[in-house]
Parts: C-alpha cells; structure tokens; sequence
C-alpha cells in the first residue's frame, strides 16, 4: 500500500488530525467532543500514518513505544481523580480555576481526567494495532 | 494480645523470603515464637483464674462487622495454652524429625499459620473473624497433609481433609450469618447475652444443624470421620500437633464455645450425645482392628473426638468438667503417643506392629515417654487420664435415670478399646524379644525424644497434683462453658465407690483385650470388606460424580470455538427476552407519536440492508468486513440524524478502528472455507432472526413503555451547576459517574496489555522451538 499521493497527505494530515484531536479534547465539557473521542482520532491518525509509511516508520515519528502512554495517561487521571482528597474533599470532586484561561477555556480537575483518558485511549489503540500489525507480517 | 495472633501470621509470611536461612539447624530458633506467647498467656493466669475477661478491639471492617475482637477467657486460655505450649515441644521435635528436609522452611511457614489460626479461633470474639481463621486452619492443615507432595496418597488425602473440612465451613459460615441476623450481632460476648433470643427463634433448629455440621466436619465425628484417618499422611509432628491435639478439637471448641449459646435445649443435647456415641464407639472398635501405629492413633483420637462431643451434649456441669479435663489429658497422652510413634517410625523405617518388637532395649527413654502416656489414657491411678475417667464415669452414672444406664455402658466399651489401643500404640512396641535388624538402632537426636518425655511427665504431673490444673486452667474454662461460677476440685482420691471401682475394671479388662487382641492383617483385610458402604465410599463416589460432571459440562459449553460461544449467549439471551416480552402483555404499535420518515432516512437503511445482505452471502472474509463496518456506518448517520454527535463521532472512529484491526488480524487468516453444512446454516439463520426479531419487539415496546427521565433530568439540571459543563454526556463521563470511566480506561489497558503479551508470548515460545 504504498501509494505517493496518500503518503503525502498522510505526513500533513498527522498535525492536523493531532490538532483536530486536541480541539476534541478541549472543547468536550462543553461541545460535542471529548478525551475518548479526541484519542480515537489522535490514534486514527497514526494509523493512517502507519498505512502510508508503514508502521516502524510510524513508531519513529512518535519516538516512543505507544505503550509507554498508557501508564502515563492512567497516572494523569489517577491524579485528577485524587487530587480533591489532599485538600480535603471526596473523591472526584470538581475543581476548577477561578479564572477562564485564553484558548482553553475554563481549567479544572475534569480536563485533566479528560487528558489521561485521551492519552490511555491513544496508548491502548495503537498498543494493540501495532503490535499485531510488526508481529503477525 | 493481638501480636499473639499476628506473630504467627507475619512469621509465616517472612518464611517465604527469608525461608533459606531456616532450612538448616536455625529452624529452631523458631521455637521462641510459640515458647514466647506460651509465657506470655502463662501470667493471664491469675486474672482468669478470678474470673476476670480481657478483651482487645481492633476495628477492621466495621461495615460488615469483622472486627479484631479478641477474648481471652478460661475457655480460650486453656486452649491457647495447649496450642503453644505443645506447639513449642513440635516445633522442637520437628526440627529433627525433619532435619534436612528440602522444604523446611515452608513447614515452618505451615506450622506458624497454623498456630497462628488456631489461636485466632481460640480467641476470637466476633463469630466472623473465628470463622476466618477456621477456614484458615483448614487451609494449613491441606499445605501440610500434602507436605510429602511427590507422594500421589498424599495429595488425595489433603484434598480429601481440604474438601471434607471445607464443606463443614461453608455450612458454619451459614449458620453464623444466621446466629448474626436472629441477634444482631456477631460479637459472642453480646450473643452470651441474646441466648435466649436464638434458641426461641424459629430458626434455631437449622443454625443448630449448620453449626454441628462445621463441627463435625471439622473434629471427624461420624459419618464425616474418614478424613482424618487419612490425613496421618502428614509428617508425624503434624498429626501430633494438628490431628490429635489441637485442630480437631477446634470443632469441640466450637462446640464448648456455643454451650452458652445454643446449648442446654433437647435438640443440642440429644443430637450431641447420639452422633458423640456413635462415633466414639465405632472408631474405638475400628482401631482394634488396626496394624499401623499411626491408624490406631488415628483412630483411638476420632474415638476421643466423640467422647469430647458426648460430654458436651450431655451438658451437665460433672459432665462439663470431665470433657475440658479430658481435653487436657487427651492432648497431652496423644501427642505424646504420636511423637514416640515418630522415633520409631524414624529409627525403624516401619509402624506396622506385626513387624515392631522389644524397641525399649535401644530406645528407653521413649519407651518411658510411651508407657507413660499409654497408662495415662488407660486410666491407671496416680496419672492424669485417672482423673479424666473418674470425671467421665462420674458424668454419665450421675446423668438422668433413664438415660445413665445405656451412657455409661457406651463410655465404659469405648473406654476399653481405649485402653488396648493405648496398649497397643505405647506398649507393644517396646516389648518382647528384639528382632535381629533393629539391634542397632540408636537413639535420635535430644531434641526429638525430650518434647515426649516432657508431656508424659506433665501427665504424671497433673495426675499427682490434679487441683494445679482444676483450679487454674479447668475451673475457668468449665465456668466460661456453663456461664456461671464453678467450683472445680479434682482430687487423686474420690473414696472408694461405684466409679472407682467402674474404672479399675475397664483398666483390668481392657488389659486383657490388649492380651488377646493380637494385631493381625487377617483382620484389617476383614475390616475392609465393610468399606463399599463407609461414609469415605460414598463420599469418594460423589465427588467423582461431580467431577465425571465437571467434564462433561466442561466439553460442551468451554469447547474452545468463539462461534459455539456466540451461539449460546444468543440463544439463552433470546429465550430470556422471549419469556420477558411473552408474559409482558400485549404489543401495539401508536402510530400517532411516530415521526414521519424522512428521504435520507429511507436511503440510509436502504444501505445498510444492502450491506446487511452482502456481508451475509458474501464468500470473502474482507467483503465481509467491509460490509459490517458500512452497517456501522449507516448507524452513525442515524445518530447523526437523531441529534446524537458524541455517539455518532465515538461510533464513527471506533468503526474504522475495528475495520483496521480487522484487516491486520485477516491478513493472516486463511479465505473463508465453507464448513457449514445446510443444517448448520439453517439453524444459525434462525437464532440471528429470532434474535433480530425479538430486539426490533423491545424497540416497539419501549415505545409504549412510559419512560423514567428522572434521571437524565437530574443529569442535565446539574450538569452546568455542579460540574460546570454544557455537553452532559462529558459531564457524565469525566464527572458524575467519573468513577467508572476511570475502571474502563484500566479495563482497556489491562485488554492492551493482553494483546501485547499474547503476541509476544507467542513469538517466545516459537522461538524456543
């Protein structure tokens, strides 16, 4: 599958689905959007990368094993998930900054759940997909 | 108090790490831990003694009321003082019993949980918490029946106990949540005080029944006896410990522990004394019969165990008396009788009697240590089981009129098959001409003939000053058992009168049997015709049936084939919906709330049905994959007509995934090869209608269902006030059920991780190869 027109719009194509995911992600607490759809596009991307340039190419560009994102991702939304308790709330409670931040928007405790499933979801897809795809050719 | 119990259970668990400087003479250093609790209940003593109850309370889940409640009352003292103080000497003893074994270590680790379990029974104050150290003794006593794990008998044996034993616990764990919710409460100091409430309550005679099964599964009562037999199997220090002295008078704790709960009522009284005669008398007469040294033993303590549970259901405060002093006395002859069985298993290679002769020539102070014992459970005056068969005899000639007649012949038989046994297992070895081949024997190491030494001579002991053990240990643990103010006084001499005289007779013509009953294979073999019929058959039988089930259940719904799974999940949710809708009521369609059909709704199922028949008749496996993922498709467009983005998006992205999965995994696939037959293709054809069908009914159904939006509306009220966000679905994932998301996204990496493994062990292992 090795075609010139589809490896050239998938090299710009990546930023742009990347960035179209990270829309995803930031407006989903208030539009249509969110952490799990904006990982499943993010992943979608690589993927598309993957079939123009195959996968090692891929996993080149993205510099590190996708599986490394999970732990991170979990972690993030571990966080978020007990951070209320340290200063003395329950578990889950929202916590939010006073003031909106420019492009964002309003920052609290749930973008950044939003943000580790965003990252776990990228992480599992592309685990599984390039796993099977290096180890089954 | 509570280190007395954690001690054991922390110990164990550092003999895992550290196991490998155990294995050598360090082992016994271990002995400190049941020496160092022994000395520390010692000076519980005096407080006891004047009746005085220590408690400790350590919260551990209040909310289902499992607590650390820990009692220490003469009940529980005199127990955990047999537990570690027998403890101890096996500790001693097996570390050269053992010495060298491989696996030293995890015997150690064994033994520590088991001591520690037993102590958590004894000193229990929530009837929960006992429960889970009852079923952890079960689980020591499987670990060390099976501590010989190359042998095959062995593990069977140890899954027998595990399996007999464990029975009896889920029946006890019943009867306790029973006791708990009739009371309301799982603490025994307050179920003391609801006694009454229980034994009025219509449950009662089935809490009675649960409770006796655990009991007696637990202390081999008849018919559930045959495990422990069996579980002589064990190294000899265990059978000393666990099979004799201590884990099988769990049951009789359980037993004494429950008198002021559920006892004194005909139901306890009579049932107990029935099933205790039975028992006591079969196993008495069974070991008769017996050659093995250890079987006899085995069998002389099921015979024991039934005196024990006799005494009990006879209840009165004579009767009291005799059954917590012959727990001493038992547990003090037995282990005794067991450990010099160990030397001369060790020293000779052989326990079969026929074969043993004249040992007392090389191993003299065994034979001490066993004539000691083997007088004491005849009953011979100036010794402790003198006493004990005093109090027994005492218990049953002083019971009702009617009944004390056919009681005290019951305990005056089992009392002389006990004697010869006793005889037979502590005597006969040691006497008679030694045969040529053991002449060279020498004694063993100091370590293993001084434990038995030191219990026989406490024997002689408490048998020359009996009113030492009444006041300090008996006394408190007979006043716990009757809950109320006992005064025990044992004394060498009661005068000369009918009990006196009932047990110099048992002693004399259970001399005699001893005489005339010569242990021959003739009569095991004879004994063995009766085995089609014993309770071990059945019980053998029926878990064989169960397991000829187990696989037969096995191969046909765990086939391995992902397409026979399917079809089964279908087929039982179709059924299950079918019966639903069936008794539902009727179905009707209301035209009027119906929205009318749009052109590009028309259009969209049109593909998809086009797509539904192509993937159905198509003969490749990837036209089949496009199919589906079109039909995935058009059901994102209908969510996109039916104002549902987030669904259609999530829907749509995880469509194309699937789709790219799909063709990495058929890449490697072979092309579809037709393997169904008509018949096959038929049938599935009618489970996926069926299943259509009854799904498209549910659709209608909803329709005419009013629907519950409280919900949703609760959702979409809070959504911007309490959580700050306008898209409620978000809201719901990242917020209000925040909790679950978090599951799922661990639930999808534990999948990637799986499918990472997967491969990868795969890769591996053909690598190997």
């Amino acid at each position: 599958m090795r075609s010139a027109i589809l490896q050239t719009a998938s090299r710009y194509l990546l930023p742009i689905l990347i960035l179209f995911s990270v829309f995803l992600l930031l407006r989903g607490h208030y539009y249509p959007g969110g952490g799990f759809v904006g990982g499943l596009v993010a992943a979608i991307a690589f993927v598309l990368h993957s079939f123009a340039h195959g996968t090692t190419n891929t996993m080149k560009v993205i510099g590190y094993k996708p599986m490394a994102l999970i732990p991170v991702g979990l972690g993030i939304a571990a966080l978020a998930m007990f951070m209320p308790v340290l200063i003395g709330y329950p578990v889950m409670t929202g916590l939010w900054f006073e003031e909106p931040i420019p492009v964002i928007g309003m920052l609290g405790s749930a973008l950044f759940f939003d943000l580790g499933v965003y990252l776990v979801v990228i992480g599992v897809v592309l685990t599984i997909l390039f796993t099977i795809s290096l180890h089954t050719h | 108090m509570l280190f007395t119990v954690l001690s054991g259970l922390i110990t164990s668990g550092l003999l895992i790490p550290f196991g490998k400087f155990f294995r050598t003479k360090w082992c016994a250093v271990l002995i400190l831990l049941p020496l160092s609790i022994f000395c520390y209940l010692l000076k519980f003593i005096p407080l006891v003694r004047n009746g005085e109850v220590s408690y400790a309370f350590y919260e551990w889940v209040p909310s289902l009321n499992i607590n650390f409640d820990l009692r220490l009352d003469g009940l529980s003292l005199l127990f955990s003082l047999l537990i570690t103080g027998i403890g101890s000497l096996i500790f001693l003893y097996a570390s050269s019993y053992l010495k060298g074994h491989k696996y030293l270590d995890r015997f150690y680790a064994y033994l520590c949980l088991f001591m520690a379990s037993m102590l958590g029974i004894v000193l229990s104050n929530n009837i929960l918490l006992l429960f889970i150290f009852w079923e952890l003794t079960s689980i020591s006593s499987f670990f060390l029946i099976g501590f010989n794990n190359d042998n095959p008998d062995s593990r069977k044996s140890a899954l027998t106990a595990l399996s007999v034993t464990g029975m009896g616990g889920f029946f006890l764990l019943t009867g306790m949540i029973l006791i708990g919710n009739i009371a309301g409460t799982f603490s025994i100091s307050e179920l003391i005080a609801a006694a009454d409430v229980i034994k009025n309550h219509e449950m009662y005679p089935v809490v009675l029944l649960l409770v006796f099964i655990g009991a007696f599964t637990k202390s081999a009562q008849f018919p559930f006896h045959f495990w422990l037999p069996g579980a002589m199997k064990a190294p000899t220090p265990v059978s000393a410990y666990l099979h004799s002295a201590t884990m099988v008078k769990a049951g009789i704790f359980l037993l004494a522990r429950f008198t002021p709960i559920l006892g004194n009522t005909n139901e306890w009284s009579y049932t107990l004394m029935i099933i205790g005669s039975i028992t006591m008398l079969y196993a008495a007469i069974h070991a008769m019969f017996r050659t093995d040294l250890k079987s006899i033993l085995a069998y002389s303590t099921i015979s024991a165990l039934g005196i024990l549970t006799f005494l009990i259901g006879l209840g009165t405060e004579a009767a009291l008396v005799a059954a917590v002093t012959f727990i001493v006395v038992h547990a003090l002859y037995k282990a005794t009788l067991f450990m010099t069985t160990g030397i001369i298993d060790h020293e000779t290679g052989t326990r079969e009697l026929t074969k043993l002769a004249g040992l007392r020539k090389v191993l003299l102070p065994v034979f001490v240590a066993g004539l000691l014992a083997a007088l004491s459970s005849a009953g011979m005056p100036l010794l402790f089981g003198f006493i004990s068969k005093d109090l027994i005899y005492e218990a049953t000639l002083h019971a009702d009129q009617h009944l004390a007649v056919y009681l005290t012949v019951a305990a005056f038989i089992t009392n002389l098959c006990l004697v010869a046994a006793g005889f037979m297992a502590g005597i006969k070895p040691f006497t008679g001409t030694l045969p040529q081949a053991y002449e060279k024997i020498h004694l063993p190491y100091k370590s293993m003939w001084i434990p038995p030494l030191i219990l026989a001579i406490a024997g002689l002991f408490f048998g020359l000053f009996p009113q030492l053990a009444g006041e300090h240990l008996i006394g408190p643990a007979v006043q716990t058992m009757a809950h109320a103010p006992a005064a025990v006084h044992l004394k060498i001499w009661h005068g000369f009168n009918s009990v006196l005289i009932l047990s110099l007779v048992t002693l004399a013509i259970g001399t005699v049997i001893y005489f005339v009953n010569k242990p021959e294979d003739r009569k095991l073999v004879w004994v063995q015709s009766f085995q089609a019929f014993a309770p071990q058959s059945i019980f053998e039988r029926l878990s064989a049936g169960f397991v000829h089930f187990s696989d037969w259940y096995t191969d046909t719904m765990h086939n391995g084939f992902l397409r026979s799974y399917l079809l089964k999940i279908i087929l039982f949710a179709e059924l299950l919906l079918a019966y639903e809708l069936f008794i539902g009521g009727p179905i009707y369609i209301d035209y009027s709330k119906l929205s009318a059909i749009s052109v590009y709704e028309a259009v969209n199922v049109f593909i998809l049905m086009a797509a539904v028949v192509l993937t159905v008749t198509t003969s490749s496996r990837l036209t089949a994959v496009v199919g589906t993922s079109v039909i995935g498709y058009a059901i994102c467009l209908m969510f996109v007509y039916y104002s549902a983005p987030d669904l259609a998006m999530t829907q749509f992205t995880i469509d194309t995934l699937t789709v790219v999965l799909f063709v990495f995994v058929l890449f490697n696939l072979p092309p579809f090869i037709n393997q169904a037959n008509n018949i096959v293709v038929i049938r599935d054809t009618v489970v996926a209608l069926g299943f259509g069908i009854i799904l498209s009914v549910i659709a209608i159904k909803v329709l005419q269902v009013p629907t519950d939006i409280s919900v949703s509306k609760f959702y979409g009220d809070f959504a911007y006030t309490l959580a700050k966000g306008k898209n409620v679905v978000n809201v719901i994932l990242v917020d209000f059920r925040g909790v679950d998301t978090m599951f799922e996204i661990v639930v999808l990496s534990i999948a990637a991780l799986g499918v990472y493994s997967l491969i990868k062990l795969r890769l591996t292992s053909s690598e190997k190869e």
